[in-house]
């Protein structure tokens, strides 16, 4: 007879115990049904450029990105070049999203009357949750042809003397919601250079950054390191300086605004990586910005669904 | 003994009778925001539900990342600036049917009427709705339900730069099938 009671109020407990697991909660139980998930980190820089260079973004799967790029003459120019703002260079940009990941570019700027192509390949992504990784890989590779006259049309010319190529590897991490960190080292190869001394390829190596200021207003700085002894010629009559930059990025819904100041007169690889000549001590300084607004040529897969 | 026997199969017997659950994790969420300038649409096909037929209890639970846009600069946004999903990934509903019988669920749409606790973005609000149940032939249980909240409700600020493209008052459509639980 004991043993019934206690077996009854065993019962009575049980009973109690499924009862309060059950109430408590289906939100548990949707909790424990459900796979552990991998958060991708987005939005590491607003732009696909961090200033002039590129930064680890890419454009989403059929997006087009145009990209309209300034720079006007040094500061330190005076007056009569209203601080440089009459001697304004443009580059004209699209960066189209053929996957997530992989991005083609095409532009052209008329510094130096040059086309620019672009292969941009984020091939590790930074990510936590059920997958760990630290930071976000990104391989840019471009490719250049300027087509200024030849300087000395007499002589036989080649095709090939107009070309460069620039290869970057970006290594970028979101510390958290205010901090990304940029690195990428770099290489430019210049199919002609004017000394027989001066490197067809040079080494270089970059270091970026940007800082959350509020919701919409970011801070970019961007700098890239040339070590000695690999270009000797001057370039318009100066010597070959580090390019560093530093930028503002301005979001309202579609556009971003990037306004800078640099020591660089172009707005790729190409020109940053030797042939900056401005000197931020002389006051050789570049007021400069781009405007970028993308356009979804191809919605998602997900979203046709609704 | 035998009675042990025979009081250990009344329990595991309550268990199957009472727990009577249905669950998805495939269901669909959509909301639009219908403002002057802009209409924005939204979808996310991974929410996972739960649905008690004992007692009329229900739960949804999403991440808020899965939503997708048809802007992938829309989607960041909405991320980032909204909804703040690496602070709050996700978005929750518990609650309950209001005077429920599962036996009013037919091969015919059932209007019911649900009440709960919302919480998005971190904040939780007290909604009422009302939905409709339906049984499919292979036994699974349609659920649809829309309604209204506002944006302001739980402290989802809009940047003043968009205010004529993001709309306070946002459209919730919910659609799923549950499968009885296993």
């Amino acid at each position: 007879m004991k043993k019934w009671v206690k077996i009854l109020v065993l019962f009575f407990a049980l009973g109690q115990v499924q009862n309060a697991t059950a109430q408590d909660d289906l939100l548990d139980l949707l909790e424990s049904e459900s796979e552990p998930v991998t958060n991708y980190t987005f939005a590491t820089f607003k732009g696909t450029k961090l200033v002039s260079g590129h930064s680890i973004e890419t454009n989403g799967k059929g997006v087009l990105q145009f990209l309209i790029g300034h720079r006007f003459g040094r500061i330190n120019s005076g007056i009569s070049d209203l601080f440089g703002i009459d001697n304004a260079t443009i580059r004209l940009g699209f960066e189209y999203g053929i996957t997530d990941q992989l991005n083609i570019g095409f532009g052209r700027s008329s510094y130096l009357k040059t086309y620019d192509g672009t292969v941009k390949w984020k091939f590790l992504r930074q990510k936590s949750g059920a997958e760990n990784f630290p930071f976000t890989a990104t391989l840019v590779s471009q490719g250049f042809i300027d087509t200024t006259p030849w300087s000395d049309p007499e002589r036989q010319n080649f095709f090939s003397s107009r070309l460069a190529y620039t290869h970057s590897l970006l290594l970028a991490r979101k510390f958290n919601n205010y901090l990304s960190l940029q690195l990428m080292p770099a290489i430019a190869h210049r199919n002609i250079v004017p000394l027989k001394k001066d490197n067809n390829t040079i080494v270089a190596v970059g270091a970026g950054g940007s800082v959350k200021l509020t919701g919409s207003l970011r801070v970019n700085v961007e700098y890239y390191y040339i070590p000695e002894n690999q270009i000797f010629s001057l370039v318009n009559g100066e010597t070959v300086k580090n390019p560093l930059s530093i930028g503002v990025d301005l979001e309202t819904g579609g556009h971003v605004f990037q306004l800078h100041l640099t020591n660089s007169r172009g707005m790729t690889e190409k020109f940053l990586l030797g042939e900056t000549t401005g000197s931020w001590l002389n006051g050789d300084i570049h007021f400069g910005f781009n405007v970028s607004r993308v356009f979804t040529v191809k919605k998602p897969k997900e979203y046709e669904k609704i | 003994m035998k009675k042990i026997i025979a009081i250990t199969l009344l329990v595991g017997l309550s268990f199957v009778g009472f727990g009577q659950k249905y669950l998805t994790q495939t269901g669909q969420i959509n909301f639009y925001s219908f403002a002057e300038k802009e209409d924005i649409t939204a979808v996310n096909n991974q929410v996972s539900s739960v649905l008690n037929t004992e007692n009329g209890e229900l739960a949804f639970s999403l991440l808020m990342k899965a939503f997708s846009f048809e802007k992938a600069l829309m989607q960041e946004h909405f991320n980032e600036k909204y909804v703040e999903s690496d602070k709050y990934p996700k978005a929750t509903f518990k609650g309950s049917i209001i005077d429920f019988d599962a036996a009013k669920i037919t091969d015919k749409a059932t209007t019911v009427k649900v009440q709960g606790k919302l919480t998005i973005h971190g904040v939780t609000k007290d909604i009422t709705t009302t939905g409709t149940l339906q049984k499919t032939s292979s036994g699974n249980i349609i659920a649809k339900a829309s309604f209204i909240i506002n944006l302001d409700d739980y402290n989802i600020a809009i940047p003043s730069a968009v205010k004529n493209k993001v709309s306070n008052k946002i459209e919730i459509k919910v659609n799923l099938e549950y499968e009885k639980m296993g």
